[in-house]
């Protein structure tokens, strides 16, 4: 167990050095340029010069890479090129909407899919299972803008209970408020999350059904759905921790677009504005803040895969 | 506590496996299902129990007891099942849940038809694991199927089966999957605890020189279609149909002398 | 495929057929409307504004005037453009990347399947951004994130097939009988290899369409000019609460674009495989990730 853990993380440390590496070298081939771009289009090329050398952009490529490296590993990821604040400051504030906007709308997704995906599979061959199974095709091929756009139709524009936009001022001092405004993103997100990882659920519970031991089960006196819902769904369980990573990356996704519909203060948002603004530092410490987040659950996804299963660790 | 069956049909995606099969198994009787693979053995094993996979359909007529099974709600089938009738499939490998101890997968069937409380169900799988002869059967229990031999697996499998002690054992290639060499151990074990307990059996195999060891009377299958039936000692001497025959030649093939003493 | 007689049967799979002809009928519009559409979709006419479905404009028109279902027929070619571009690249890269990955030296191989391993926790949005921020926003950006997204997926589904076949007999016994490396691969690795593939391609497909709309969307897909479903999105859902009805129709055409795309990646899977039983949990359940 030990030596897996050793071999994941050391995969992980690497993944996260490429991962830091291909952000800083894509964002560094540049065909305009950062210094010109801050120090506007009247400015002589002696204050571009300037502009320049306080940013450090004449040292060599790896140099400049070291640099960044090392305060990121101090907990400094830069400063703001068109604001000065610093991004770990930013990061720290604008996730206080994405974080809980995440995890709300991953829950939403779980309480979608778990029980539809494995109803849809038992009632396989019947109206509603197909019915289920067709449905989550179609949910999951909706974009999720548009998903948006239509709940808060219904929602905001024609029922008004709930914000069309918007995240309250005094953030999470006033709960209530806040999580009203976080609830039609969170819904918009999860549903189609939901209707993906539906279809998963279903994929697996079906596999299920066909195991052996589900059949050995049902031999002994349960009765088919007994047996699978008792001993084939655990192993469906296991399998779905291994694709949560994948959902992960998807909310995150899903998140950048929603906050913008929502106008949201959330990071996706601030990392659509500052592409805009060509804020490198910003940038480059969102891509590596999220890049890193994905690659990290991944870890820990695999090491709670390997724990739960009494299989692996008995391989060792 | 007889099990007949009339005009078994078995379809799977319009096409008929099991085309018209006619057989009985009186109380206390051992019959064989003996064919080539895709004869239609398996399936008409699993109908009897209502285990079809997904996507296959029986009908014509299997009674038990007087009490016809086609049709009958899979919740009746499920209390028959375990309790009247026991069954042992082909591959120990993948029969058992894997992250489940044995212990517990042997208890369960007792759980479920005896009502039994979680220790007693326990102290019950390690009398019905020493009944199979597992070694040290009180620390067996406590481990999972892949810390298991494939030889004690299917005991595992034996065991579950006839913990309830069912009045009739289907027995489906349960040897086939097993190493040579144990393959005669865990033959002898059924046939002494069926014997033992004067169960039914239905013993499902492509080999004759296993069948003979332990069946008295044998159902030839082909094509999903009964070509032939009767007392083995009859099929073994004057077998009449040319499948049979070639039942015979590749039994004879292996060490084998007739008159059943293996 | 070597099976003759994989299109009858995609065909006669439901999802096969649902596939079929939505991907025909939007390729359709595209070429239509490489002709002529009912309007000139840029054409602005401030008297026509905010017109329900009626004649001759028979989806309406837009906060500019412009009449929708010209809109929607040349944004079309947008989507086809982007589709067809990202699978390319996809392609490309996903081949290179799968035969680097199994038909080279140890250490080759090795680096690869990590990289790709790495590479494939990049959400392709993300990619995106990146090189957005870089050369600015526009339908090659799109193009090329999406392909490298899905070319690294594709390079993970394809190598282990392709080392598959690879150490087949059949391989083996056309190397055995001196065939060149390049007769070997084109008879015998191809079509084993070509079912997988292009199944993920069809599902690539989809996630690209996802992407260019919400790429678009948020401003670093296509530029004004071009049509795309994903602008008409970012431009109608200010007036949503006033206009509903128009902001149906981007959106319904990209979800049916990419359910079309999905079924048919479905049904290829089924039609071009008669061993399904035998693929891994992996490769049969795709996940494709929200784009947009």
């Amino acid at each position: 167990m030990t030596r897996y853990a050793l071999t994941r993380l050391a995969l992980l440390l690497l993944g996260l050095f490429v991962a830091s590496a291909l952000i800083f070298l894509t964002l560094r081939v540049l065909p305009g340029d950062v210094a010109q771009l801050i120090a506007g289009v009247n400015s002589t090329p002696e204050q571009v010069e300037a502009i320049r050398e306080g940013l450090g952009l004449n040292q060599p490529l790896p140099v400049q890479y070291l640099t960044w490296i090392g305060g990121v590993l101090r907990g400094d990821l830069g400063t703001s090129l068109l604001t000065g604040t610093p991004v770990v400051d930013e990061l720290v504030q604008k996730g206080e909407v994405t974080i809980p906007l995440g995890l709300l709308s991953m829950t939403v997704a779980l309480v979608i899919a778990l029980p539809l995906g494995v109803l849809s599979a038992m009632r396989r061959g019947h109206r509603d299972g197909t019915a289920l199974s067709v449905g989550a095709q179609a949910v999951a091929a909706v974009p999720v803008v548009w998903a948006g756009m239509m709940l808060v139709l219904v929602f905001a524009v024609w029922l008004g209970i709930l914000p069309a936009q918007g995240f309250p001022r005094s953030g999470w001092d006033d709960p209530a408020a806040a999580l009203r405004a976080l609830l039609l993103p969170a819904l918009t997100i999860g549903v189609v999350e939901g209707a993906m990882l539906l279809r998963f659920v279903r994929s697996a519970t079906l596999q299920a059904t066909g195991e052996d031991f589900v059949r050995t089960a049902a031999a002994k006196g349960l009765t088919r759905n007994q047996a699978l819902i008792r001993h084939g769904l655990p192993t469906v369980g296991l399998s779905i921790i291994t694709v949560l990573g994948l959902q992960v990356a998807g909310i995150i996704v899903g998140a950048v677009v929603i906050e913008q519909l929502f106008s949201l203060p959330g990071i996706g948002r601030m990392l659509v504005t500052d592409v805009g603004n060509r804020d490198l530092p910003m940038v480059q410490g969102e891509l590596l803040v999220l890049t890193g987040f994905v690659l990290i659950v991944g870890f820990i996804v695999d090491l709670v895969h390997r724990v739960l299963d009494p299989r692996q660790r008995e391989a060792e | 506590m007889s099990l007949v069956v009339r005009d078994l049909v078995v379809s799977i995606d319009g096409r008929r496996v099991v085309d018209g099969v006619s057989f009985d198994v009186p109380d206390g009787a051992r019959v064989g299902l003996i064919g080539e693979s895709g004869s239609g053995k398996s399936l008409t094993a699993l109908a009897v129990l209502g285990l079809l996979p997904a996507g296959a359909t029986a009908s014509g007529s299997i009674r038990w007891n007087d009490v016809e099974l086609i049709g009958l709600p899979d919740r009746a089938l499920a209390r028959l099942r375990g309790d009247e009738i026991g069954i042992v499939f082909q591959e120990p490998r993948t029969a058992l849940n894997p992250i489940r101890t044995v212990g517990r997968q042997i208890a369960e069937s007792v759980r479920i038809h005896e009502g039994l409380s979680r220790k007693d169900a326990a102290a019950r799988a390690i009398a019905e694991a020493e009944r199979v002869r597992l070694p040290d059967p009180a620390a067996l229990v406590r481990r999972y199927p892949h810390q298991l031999s494939g030889g004690q697996r299917q005991r595992v499998a034996i065991a579950m089966a006839l913990a309830c002690r069912p009045r009739l054992l289907i027995a489906d290639e349960p040897t086939t999957a097993l190493d040579v060499t144990i393959q005669a151990d865990v033959l002898e074990l059924l046939r002494s605890l069926v014997t033992e307990d004067g169960m039914s059996l239905v013993f499902i195999t492509h080999d004759l020189a296993v069948l003979s060891q332990i069946a008295t009377h044998a159902v030839v299958l082909e094509d999903g279609r009964v070509v032939e039936s009767g007392p083995l000692t009859r099929l073994l001497t004057a077998p009449a149909s040319p499948v049979t025959r070639g039942l015979l030649r590749d039994a004879t093939a292996t060490l084998w002398r007739p008159g059943g003493a293996g | 495929m070597t099976r003759p007689g994989w299109f009858r049967r995609l065909w006669a799979l439901s999802t096969g057929r649902f596939g079929i002809i939505v991907v025909a009928a939007v390729g359709l519009t595209a070429v239509v409307a490489m002709f002529w559409t009912p309007f000139d979709p840029q054409h602005v006419d401030v008297d026509e504004r905010w017109l329900p479905p009626s004649w001759p404009h028979v989806l309406g028109t837009d906060g500019s005037g412009r009449d929708i279902l010209s809109l929607l027929m040349a944004g079309a070619k947008t989507t086809v453009w982007v589709a067809l571009g990202a699978g390319l690249v996809a392609t490309a890269l996903g081949l290179v990347l799968a035969a680097l990955g199994a038909l080279t030296t140890r250490w080759v191989r090795e680096s690869v399947a990590v990289l790709v391993d790495i590479l494939i926790a990049f959400p392709v949005l993300l990619i995106a951004m990146m090189i957005s921020s870089v050369w600015g926003g526009s339908l090659w950006v799109v193009i090329v994130s999406v392909g490298i997204g899905f070319g690294v997926n594709i390079a993970r589904v394809t190598r282990p097939e392709l080392r598959r076949v690879l150490h087949s007999d059949f391989v083996l016994a056309g190397r055995a009988a001196g065939l060149t490396p390049f007769q070997n691969l084109w008879r015998h690795l191809l079509p084993g290899v070509a079912p997988v593939f292009i199944v993920q391609l069809s599902w690539g497909m989809a996630v690209a369409v996802l992407a260019e709309a919400g790429l678009s969307y948020l401003g670093f897909g296509a530029p004004v000019t071009e049509p795309s479903w994903g602008l008409l999105l970012k431009d109608l859902q200010a007036y949503i609460s006033v206009h509903p009805l128009t902001v149906v129709w981007p959106g319904l055409a990209i979800t049916v674009t990419v359910l079309g795309l999905n079924l048919l990646g479905d049904g290829l899977r089924e039609a071009t495989d008669p061993t399904l039983s035998r693929r891994t949990a992996a490769a049969r359940i795709h996940q494709p990730e929200v784009i947009a």
